[in-house]
């Protein structure tokens, strides 16, 4: 697409943004770069304060403090209606009494741009819908409505497009298709997207950058592997899939590894992934990464006797396994069924062990289930 | 369980299913009476009355198939009919003008006194029709406070005055309607999503364009039921022709009223009736055809 682009453009910052409703602080002091031309997700539980903040981007909110800037111009105080900026909304919220073509033709003919036809045209062939322009919006399925919402955004070029949980009114498998869809066309276009969804595996598969919310703050801001991998809240370990996280403390160790006691086990953990404030430490690890075997056989790596197995589900690739540990806590192991052994039992006596390269700590005073009740995805 | 019993059961079933098929004709029952009852009956009585021609004696007709009745009646009172249409459109523009904002606001700025000015817009219902015009009567008349403040402004000189006028009549017309334009143009405009609104702040449509191409489309249906409610109505209505008129402002109702109460010319009145009727009728579906209603959600 060529013409009608804005002559504001570069990195979105919002600076020491707040918004307040009443008494309840929705957005609390964020600060925020979002560089030009990412993909980047604002990913938390409902009432985290996510889409606060986009329709404070948008201009549909006003800010109870704070600046937003996009490049060097501030656009905290421009009416929605200058800004350079466009919304996919939740619902599509497409004009019902006009046809597709008008729809997507709104935005270029507001702004008195030539050419309407041909950007018209080449917005439905992005997303596929050229065959459509004569419908009007009721007489598109979920999935074809979402599309023209985005070309209705994308036509215009706008330096940032907003994405409030754009999929998430379709059924899984279009949510899936339209995901890898997105991604393309983010490419495509080079448009800096920013997505606000609750849903990890959706902000996952498309962002080159995450940001957790959570009560109006962001938790932690990274790409996604970093996020799962080396999270440094027990906010995001739980939202971000599931992980085993277990009390202990530091009691040495040198300046590559911490060597942690767990209920009287010595565990490694990379000081690299090391988040705790003193010696009290969650010691976290994803329950993918635990090898399990029967009591007695030989282990490597970080080792925890003395587990039994007290629930153990078949899902096809994988097995999943509670094993319960001495100390009373059950701990997710999920083992990929892919080296011909017959699934353990329950009631079997185990032993459980994981690279000490996977291991994660966090500070001992956060609480170990924050998160986990939130993310819609772990039972 | 035997072929008997299975019989037995399939009859049951039959029977229940031609009961379920009749259930909506039984529901549509007292609808169906109703209406032929006062309305085809009556409908039929006028059209036949309609081409009859006096008989024996003032008041009593007989069927002739007269139908140059019709050619009289229009001939007679054509100027009353046009006049009628003309009030009636004033009316309702009038109405529209002062009912959008009023529904605009109750549908969208009016927050927690949404239901107060609700029952405000009704509230007129509870006095009779023809107490508030007599009302209107006294507001606009000689010893009224509107007419004396006009006076001393001089926007109307000593002799002027309001009441036996045009102005009136269509005033009253306008503020007897009201409630039926602002009712239905509330109803749509409440319906609309506030996200249609911010889709199109969103598209650079600043308050002026949003309003124009996406507010007002989706509040046609408003606007269309409105004005039919209105319009309707206020050209037959001989009330506020009476009232607040004079001789000259006389509509097709007053007509009406005169030749079957005064004059005693059923025939006459019948045909001027059918006339009213099937002009309104023609207006309204070039109309509704016009505005497009049908396709609107």
């Amino acid at each position: 697409m060529v013409g009608a682009s804005f002559s504001v453009h570069g990195d979105l910052t919002l600076t020491n943004l707040t918004k307040n409703f009443g008494e309840f602080v929705a957005v609390n002091d964020l600060n925020l770069v979002i560089p030009e031309g990412s993909f980047f997700a604002l990913l938390g539980p409902s009432g985290c304060g996510k889409t606060t903040t986009l329709r404070m981007v948008a201009g549909l909110e006003e800010s109870s403090s704070g600046s937003i800037a996009i490049g060097t111009a501030d656009i905290t105080y421009e009416k929605p209606y200058r800004r350079p900026v466009n919304t996919v909304f939740q619902n599509y919220a497409l004009f019902p009494h006009l046809s597709i073509y008008e729809n997507v033709a709104f935005g270029l003919r507001r702004r008195g741009v030539k050419d309407v036809d041909a950007q018209v045209q080449k917005a439905l062939e992005l997303v596929e819908l050229t065959h459509l322009a004569a419908r009007k919006p009721n007489q598109l399925s979920g999935g074809q409505q979402q599309r023209i919402a985005l070309a209705r955004a994308i036509v215009n070029r706008p330096a940032l497009l907003l994405l409030d949980e754009p999929l998430g009114a379709l059924d899984l498998k279009l949510r899936r298709a339209m995901q890898i869809e997105l991604k393309w066309i983010q490419t495509e276009v080079g448009i800096t997207f920013v997505h606000v969804t609750h849903d990890q595996e959706e902000a996952m598969t498309m962002a080159d950058t995450i940001a957790v919310m959570n009560e109006g703050e962001i938790e932690q801001m990274g790409s996604p592997a970093d996020l799962y991998d080396n999270p440094r809240t027990s906010f995001v370990a739980n939202f971000l899939g599931q992980s085993n996280l277990i009390m202990g403390s530091i009691i040495g160790g040198s300046g590559r590894e911490k060597v942690v006691d767990i209920f009287g086990s010595k565990i490694a953990l990379p000081v690299s992934r090391n988040h705790a404030h003193d010696s009290s430490v969650l010691l976290g690890i994803r329950p993918e990464k635990i090898r399990i075997a029967a009591a007695g056989s030989s282990m490597y790596g970080n080792i925890l006797q003395g587990g039994v197995v007290s629930d153990a589900s078949y899902i096809g690739v994988s097995t999943q396994y509670q094993v319960e540990m001495p100390w009373g806590q059950e701990l997710m192991v999920f083992e990929q069924n892919d080296d011909g052994t017959p699934p353990l039992a329950k009631g079997d006596p185990v032993v459980i062990s994981w690279e000490p390269i996977f291991t994660f700590g966090l500070p001992g005073d956060q609480d170990a289930g924050a998160g986990s009740e939130a993310n819609p995805d772990s039972e | 369980m035997s072929t008997a019993l299975l019989h037995t059961g399939s009859q049951e079933r039959k029977a229940l299913i031609s009961k379920k098929k009749l259930l909506p004709y039984w529901l549509l029952a007292p609808g169906i009476v109703w209406l032929i009852i006062f309305f085809l009956v009556p409908i039929y009585q006028l059209i036949s009355t309609s081409t009859q021609t006096q008989g024996n004696g003032i008041g009593t007709y007989v069927q002739t198939y007269r139908f140059a009745n019709f050619i009289d009646a229009i001939t007679s009172s054509k100027g009353q009919l046009f006049r009628s249409f003309e009030y009636a459109f004033l009316a309702t523009t009038f109405a529209l003008i002062i009912s959008y904002p009023l529904a605009y606001a109750v549908a969208f700025k009016s927050g927690r006194w949404k239901n107060t000015l609700l029952v405000l817009v009704v509230a007129p219902f509870f006095c009779s029709f023809l107490l508030r015009t007599v009302a209107w009567e006294q507001i606009l008349g000689e010893q009224g406070l509107v007419i004396k403040t006009l006076r001393v402004l001089h926007i109307i000189g000593a002799q002027g005055h309001l009441t036996a006028t045009p102005f009136a009549v269509v005033a009253g017309l306008t503020y007897n309607f009201l409630p039926f334009m602002t009712l239905p143009l509330y109803a749509s405009l409440e319906r609309i999503d506030i996200r249609m609104m911010e889709a199109s702040g969103d598209l650079y449509a600043n308050a002026i364009a949003t309003f124009r191409k996406v507010t007002l489309p989706l509040s046609l249906p408003g606007v269309v039921a409105g004005t039919l409610l209105t319009f309707i109505p206020a050209a037959g209505d001989y009330i506020n022709a009476e009232l607040l008129g004079n001789p000259g402002t006389k509509m097709i109702g007053n007509v009406i009223e005169a030749r079957y109460l005064e004059i005693v010319d059923y025939p006459g009145a019948a045909a001027l009736s059918l006339i009213l009727m099937v002009s309104i009728l023609i207006l309204v579906m070039a109309y509704v055809k016009r505005s497009g209603t049908e396709e609107l959600v």
